[in-house]
């Protein structure tokens, strides 16, 4: 073991991640960066396991070890989250901003313990209530953000992209707290921990994801996370609501807006030993907009309920993001039942945003 | 042994030979360990705390030693210490946090706090904080293989393995079965 707190070091290329462009309609090399799911056979990391990025966007340029790094780290800060005292001073000094213009209660609290508990001063910003309102733009608000010398700024913005050009117009880091019907990497990766928790290496495991897909950043996150991870992903919904261009033929996989997944309409049939469910909120709005005959008949073909989840493995886990319409896409006796992990779920949220905030900003040059 | 050029961080570093063999370590161990049980008057109370990561691997050593001669097991905790370094800006991003284990409450036990190399000692203040994180110990006490001097803080080793006077520029390697498959220590310098 080197002991001697000079050692110099090498420089490494900075990520990729920060020359994202803010046009989402730009096709992106998707697949560059991510590595084979049978990479990450180890489950404790090799000793230069290393995360170098500056921003956390989005999950679709993330290797599998790269995944495994977050994982692993959160499982330390689960360990200080169980302490009788859950305080640590390993970001202390640091500035944290929470903006968000969307409304949000778990992300943004989970956030803000995330930086308490690691000892950074946290401040929220949200767009009710603050300078947004008076007409701010986000450039105007990104700059007095930096200019009050945030060194984090968690951005919620209703405008897919919008975390892209705060990351590119600022010298702040960046992560993504759900942009749109984007991304919401920190949801994904919480869902990851969370089913390695419950099932352990997920290569090979096939995991449901039910609902309104098409409108839901959270699905698009976990299929890029999912399935570098190794697992085998089923999309389920009404053809309304799944997003359009998936599994397109043509582009190869440098091009893709989304990974390969299977598609299964019918429900019963998806979820057929399935090693586990992750239900998605509909989002009410979608009927009036004509995607929906009726909440009945969505409830109907697409609830998951006990019936089906007996055709699910013994002891599935079901998951849901939150919130949950329950008797619409997941009944009251599944959501509160001995398979639902929602609780288990937002409780990992904390520990996986402290990791993601360590790992940001540990590498920061002053 | 002959000198052996090898890259390592950018320069070069001359092995100077190994300073401490595998015998001498694992007297150093028996050692220790009786002396851990002499100055606490027994192992009632005891609990021995590794610094990740060489650190657990010798405090296990150490308790098995205690076992052999006191017949009484002895609580090993594993501590990491990532998130209580004063380094966290300049240290590079290729260090794996891990959670410490406590496999007791720390209240009131003396612990023996154990790590390999004992240098700046700001790993060892790194780690009070952690342990006092974990509640009020009676008394804690710090076991060294390899004390190496240039300290950056008021610390010193109640228990040493064997003192080693280096220059600034040395890096001291201690290399364990359990991690390295071999028992030595060695000191290199560093010429860039």
């Amino acid at each position: 073991m080197v002991k001697n707190a000079s050692s110099p070091r090498t420089t490494r290329v900075a990520p990729s991640s920060q020359k994202r462009p803010a046009q989402l309609t730009e096709r992106r090399a998707k697949t560059e960066g991510r590595s084979n799911a049978a990479d990450i056979s180890a489950e404790r990391l090799s000793p230069d396991a290393t995360w170098q990025r500056r921003h956390l966007l989005d999950l679709d340029d993330f290797s599998a070890a790269e995944l495994v790094v977050v994982l692993d780290t959160a499982g330390a800060m689960k360990e200080v989250l169980a302490r009788d005292v859950p305080r640590v001073p390993a970001l202390r000094g640091k500035t944290i901003v929470t903006l968000f213009y969307e409304a949000s209660t778990r992300t943004r609290a989970s956030f803000e313990l995330a930086g308490k508990v690691l000892g950074a001063d946290v401040i929220n910003v949200s767009a009710a209530g603050s300078s947004v309102q008076k007409g701010e733009a986000l450039l105007d608000t990104i700059r007095t953000i930096q200019a009050i010398g945030a060194d984090v700024c968690i951005l919620r913005h209703h405008s897919s992209g919008a975390p892209y050009l705060a990351a590119r117009e600022s010298s702040f880091r960046v992560v993504n707290a759900g942009d749109g019907g984007h991304a919401h990497p920190t949801q994904a990766l919480l869902d990851a921990y969370t089913l390695r928790s419950q099932l352990g290496d997920l290569r090979g495991r096939k995991i449901v994801i039910v609902g309104d897909i098409a409108h839901s950043r959270v699905a698009r996150s976990n299929m890029w996370s999912l399935t570098a991870l190794g697992a085998e992903v089923v999309l389920c919904g009404p053809p309304t609501l799944l997003p359009p261009g998936l599994n397109d033929a043509a582009p190869d996989a440098e091009e893709r807006d989304l990974p390969p997944v299977r598609v299964e309409h019918d429900l019963d049939i998806a979820i057929e030993d399935a090693d586990a469910v992750m239900a998605l909120r509909l989002q009410r709005e979608r009927q009036s907009g004509g995607l929906l005959p009726s909440l009945r008949e969505y409830a109907r073909l697409y609830q998951v309920n006990g019936e089906r989840m007996a055709k699910a493995k013994p002891d599935a886990p079901v998951l849901h993001p939150g919130p949950i319409n329950e008797g619409v896409e997941i009944s009251t006796e599944v959501a509160h039942g001995s398979r639902s992990v929602v609780e288990e779920q937002v409780a990992n949220g904390v520990a996986v945003r402290m990791a993601v905030l360590y790992l940001l900003l540990r590498g920061e040059q002053p | 042994m002959p000198p052996i050029f090898i890259l390592w961080m950018g320069g070069f570093i001359v092995p100077k030979g190994a300073v401490m063999s595998a015998d001498e370590i694992r007297r150093a161990i028996v050692r220790i360990a009786h002396e851990i049980v002499e100055q606490n008057e027994g192992v009632s109370d005891l609990m021995l705390v590794g610094m990740r990561t060489r650190g657990v691997p010798l405090a296990e050593r150490l308790a098995t030693a205690i076992r052999e001669f006191e017949g009484e097991t002895i609580g090993v905790g594993a501590l990491d210490i990532s998130l209580y370094r004063d380094d966290l800006s300049t240290r590079g991003t290729n260090v794996e946090v891990r959670p410490s284990e406590m496999p007791q409450d720390v209240a009131d036990k003396k612990l023996v706090l154990v790590d390999d190399v004992l240098y700046t000692g700001r790993s060892i203040r790194a780690a009070l904080d952690a342990l006092i994180d974990y509640g009020r110990p009676e008394r804690i006490q710090l076991a060294v293989l390899v004390d190496r001097g240039h300290r950056e803080l008021p610390i010193r080793a109640d228990f040493v393995g064997k003192n080693i006077p280096t220059a600034k520029d040395d890096d001291v390697l201690v290399q364990l079965e359990e991690s390295d498959g071999q028992d030595q220590v060695i000191v290199t310098e560093r010429r860039d």
